[in-house]
C-alpha cells in the first residue's frame, strides 16, 4: 500500500520533474525475412515489421493513459541489416528504405538496426554494407545505423575504425543541408550491447528471442529535484538519495515493460537504467553534477561527480528491476542536455573532458558537433580513443559526432526536437593520419583471456 | 481495477461532491478518500475500484479530466499499480 505523500510525490515527479518512460522499444528478429533477392527481402522485412509492431504505438499510448506516465518514444530495433543482405550487400539500401517506410507508417520516430558487427574483421559483404551507410542515411529519415568496431574480447578493428571516419564524413556531406544531421543517426560502438533500447544505437542481437520489449527509463529532473532538497548532504548521503530516486524511476519502467510485453505478446527483455537528458530545462544530467557542487559542468571534479552519479543510479536500478541491461548509466549527449549545451557555448567543457567522463559513465562521446573540415583520420582517431576506453575497461563506449559541413568552432547546429542543438566544439589539431593509416587490429587486452 | 483519483487546484466549494457524483454515476466505488490543503492548493486523493464500471478505463479517465476542467481543477485517474511499484520494495 502507499500513502498520500507518495501519491503526490509520484504526481510531482511526472508533472514538475519530467519523469517519463523515455522509450518502449520492440526488438524484432528479421532473420526469417532473408530471401534470394534484395527486393524480396525488402518486401518481407517491411511486412514483418508492419505485422509485429502494428500494435506498438496504440499499446504504448494506452499504457501511458492508464498509468498516467508519459511514454515519450515508441521504437523498433531489428536484426543487424548487414546479416539480412549478406548475399546482395550492394543493394542494402533497399532494405533500409523498406524499414524506414514501415517506421513512418507505424508512427515510430526511430527504427534501429542498420548495423554491422565488425569488431574482429569485416567480411566482403560487410565492407560493402558499411559503404552503403551514407546513402542510406541521407535517403531515409527514421532509420538509425550503428557499427561495432571493437570489443574487450577481440580488440579493435582499426581497418573498420579507419573506414568509419570516412563514412561519418561522407554522411555529413550528403546531409549538409540539415547541418550533417545524418550523423546524428550513426553510432560507432565498442562492446555494443544486443538489447539497447536507446537510439541511435539500438539493434536486435542475434542472441535475442524473436520479439522482445526493452524499456529505457529516464528522470534526470527527478534526481536533480531530490538533490536540491538536500543541499548540505555529504556525498555518502547524496549517493543514497540518488540510489533511492533511481529505484523509484526504474520501478515505473519495470511495470510498463512487463505490461507492454504482455499486451504485445512479446517477451519482457530488460529495463535500461539510464538517466537520459532532454534539451528541456530541468531535465539535465549536467545540472545534477552542478547541484552536487560544481560551478559548471566540465570543471575539475566533474568526472568524480559523474562516477558517483552513474554508480548510484545502477545500484538503485538493479534492485528495482528483475532484468537490467542495455547501456544503463548516465548519458552525456552534448546537444540533448541544456546544461551541456550552455557549458559548451561558454567553452567550459571540452572534448577532452568529455572523453574522461566517458570512462566512468554510460556510453561515450555523444551528439557532439565538430568543425566541418575535421579530417576523416581525426574522426577515426576519436573513435579509436573511445573504443580503447571501452575495450580496456570492459564497458560500452560509442562515438556519435557530427562534422557539421561549413561550420567552425563557435557556430551552432540545430537538429530540433530531442536531438537538440550543438555548439561546434574544437578538436585537437594534431595529425593522427599515419596511426590510423596503419590499419590492422589492436590486439585484445591481456584481461580478455579469462577462460 | 484499483485506481487512484487525484484532484488538485485552488480550493473551492463542492469539489468532493462533483467528483464523487461523477464516480457514482459511472458505477465506480470509492474505497478511501483523503484530502489536504497546502496554502491555497487543494489536493484530494481517492482510492477507487473501477471493476463494476461499464466505461472503459481510459475513457473514464478522460471523462474525469473534462469534468475537472469544468470546475477548474486537475483531475487524474491512474492505475494504482504505478504507486505500488514506485513506493514499495
Amino acid at each position: 500500500m502507499f500513502g498520500k505523500s507518495e501519491v503526490l510525490e509520484t504526481i510531482d515527479m511526472i508533472e514538475k520533474e519530467h519523469l517519463d518512460i523515455r522509450t518502449v522499444t520492440l526488438g524484432l528478429s528479421l532473420l526469417s525475412c532473408i530471401r534470394s533477392s534484395a527486393e524480396e527481402t525488402a518486401r518481407a522485412v517491411y511486412a514483418q515489421v508492419m505485422r509485429k509492431a502494428e500494435a506498438l504505438v496504440p499499446t504504448a499510448e494506452q499504457l501511458s493513459r492508464e498509468y498516467g506516465i508519459p511514454i515519450v518514444n515508441k521504437r523498433v530495433s531489428v536484426t543487424p541489416v548487414s546479416l539480412l543482405t549478406a548475399a546482395f550487400p550492394e543493394e542494402s539500401v533497399l532494405v533500409g528504405k523498406a524499414l524506414d517506410r514501415a517506421a513512418r507508417e507505424l508512427g515510430i520516430d526511430f527504427l534501429g538496426g542498420y548495423s554491422a558487427l565488425v569488431h574482429k574483421g569485416a567480411a566482403d559483404y560487410e565492407k560493402k554494407f558499411l559503404a552503403s551507410i551514407p546513402e542510406t542515411l541521407s535517403t531515409t529519415s527514421r532509420l538509425c545505423a550503428s557499427v561495432n568496431v571493437g570489443s574487450s574480447r577481440s580488440g579493435i578493428n582499426m581497418d573498420a575504425v579507419r573506414a568509419m571516419g570516412e563514412i561519418v564524413k561522407e554522411t555529413a556531406a550528403r546531409t549538409a543541408e540539415s547541418g550533417g544531421a545524418g550523423c546524428a543517426k550513426l553510432v560507432v560502438f565498442c562492446n555494443a550491447v544486443e538489447d539497447n533500447p536507446f537510439m541511435a544505437g539500438a539493434f536486435h542481437g542475434v542472441g535475442e528471442g524473436d520479439t522482445v520489449v526493452n524499456v529505457g527509463v529516464s528522470g534526470p529532473g527527478v534526481v536533480w529535484h531530490a538533490l536540491k532538497a538536500a543541499p548540505e548532504a555529504d556525498l555518502t548521503d547524496a549517493a543514497e538519495i540518488i540510489k533511492r530516486t533511481a529505484f523509484k524511476i526504474t520501478r515505473a519502467g519495470q511495470l510498463i515493460a512487463k505490461e507492454a510485453a504482455k499486451r504485445l505478446d512479446a517477451r519482457f527483455g530488460i529495463v535500461d537504467l539510464s538517466l537520459a537528458p532532454t534539451p528541456a530545462r530541468g531535465d539535465s544530467v549536467a545540472h545534477i553534477l552542478e547541484e552536487l557542487g560544481l560551478s559548471v559542468v566540465g570543471s575539475h571534479g566533474t568526472t568524480a561527480a559523474l562516477a558517483m552519479l552513474n554508480d548510484a543510479v545502477k545500484k538503485g536500478g538493479v534492485m528495482a528491476s528483475s532484468r537490467v541491461g542495455g547501456l544503463s548509466g548516465a548519458f552525456i549527449p552534448v546537444s540533448e542536455d541544456i546544461g551541456m549545451i550552455e557549458s559548451a557555448e561558454k567553452g567550459t567543457i571540452t572534448i577532452e573532458k568529455l572523453e574522461a567522463m566517458t570512462c566512468v559513465c554510460s556510453v561515450g562521446l555523444d551528439m557532439i558537433a565538430i568543425p566541418g573540415d575535421t579530417p576523416a583520420s581525426t574522426i577515426s582517431a576519436i573513435i579509436a580513443d573511445e573504443a580503447a576506453i571501452g575495450m580496456i575497461n570492459n564497458k560500452t563506449t560509442a562515438v556519435r559526432v557530427i562534422p557539421a559541413p561549413g561550420k567552425k568552432v563557435g557556430d551552432e547546429v540545430n537538429f530540433g526536437g530531442l536531438l537538440g542543438r550543438a555548439p561546434v566544439m574544437s578538436v585537437h589539431g594534431g595529425d593522427a593520419g599515419k596511426f590510423i593509416g596503419r590499419g590492422g587490429l589492436i590486439p585484445a587486452p591481456i584481461h580478455s583471456f579469462k577462460n | 481495477m484499483r485506481a487512484v483519483v487525484t484532484v488538485s487546484g485552488t480550493d473551492r466549494k463542492g469539489i468532493i461532491a462533483r467528483v464523487s457524483g461523477f464516480l457514482s454515476e459511472h458505477n465506480v466505488n470509492i474505497e478511501d478518500i483523503s484530502q489536504t490543503i497546502l496554502g491555497e492548493r487543494f489536493a484530494m486523493i481517492m482510492i477507487v475500484d473501477t471493476s463494476e464500471s461499464d466505461e472503459e478505463f481510459s475513457a473514464l479517465g478522460q471523462g474525469l479530466e473534462r469534468m475537472g476542467a469544468e470546475i477548474g481543477m486537475t483531475v487524474r485517474l491512474q492505475h494504482a499499480d504505478i504507486f505500488d511499484a514506485m513506493h514499495n520494495v
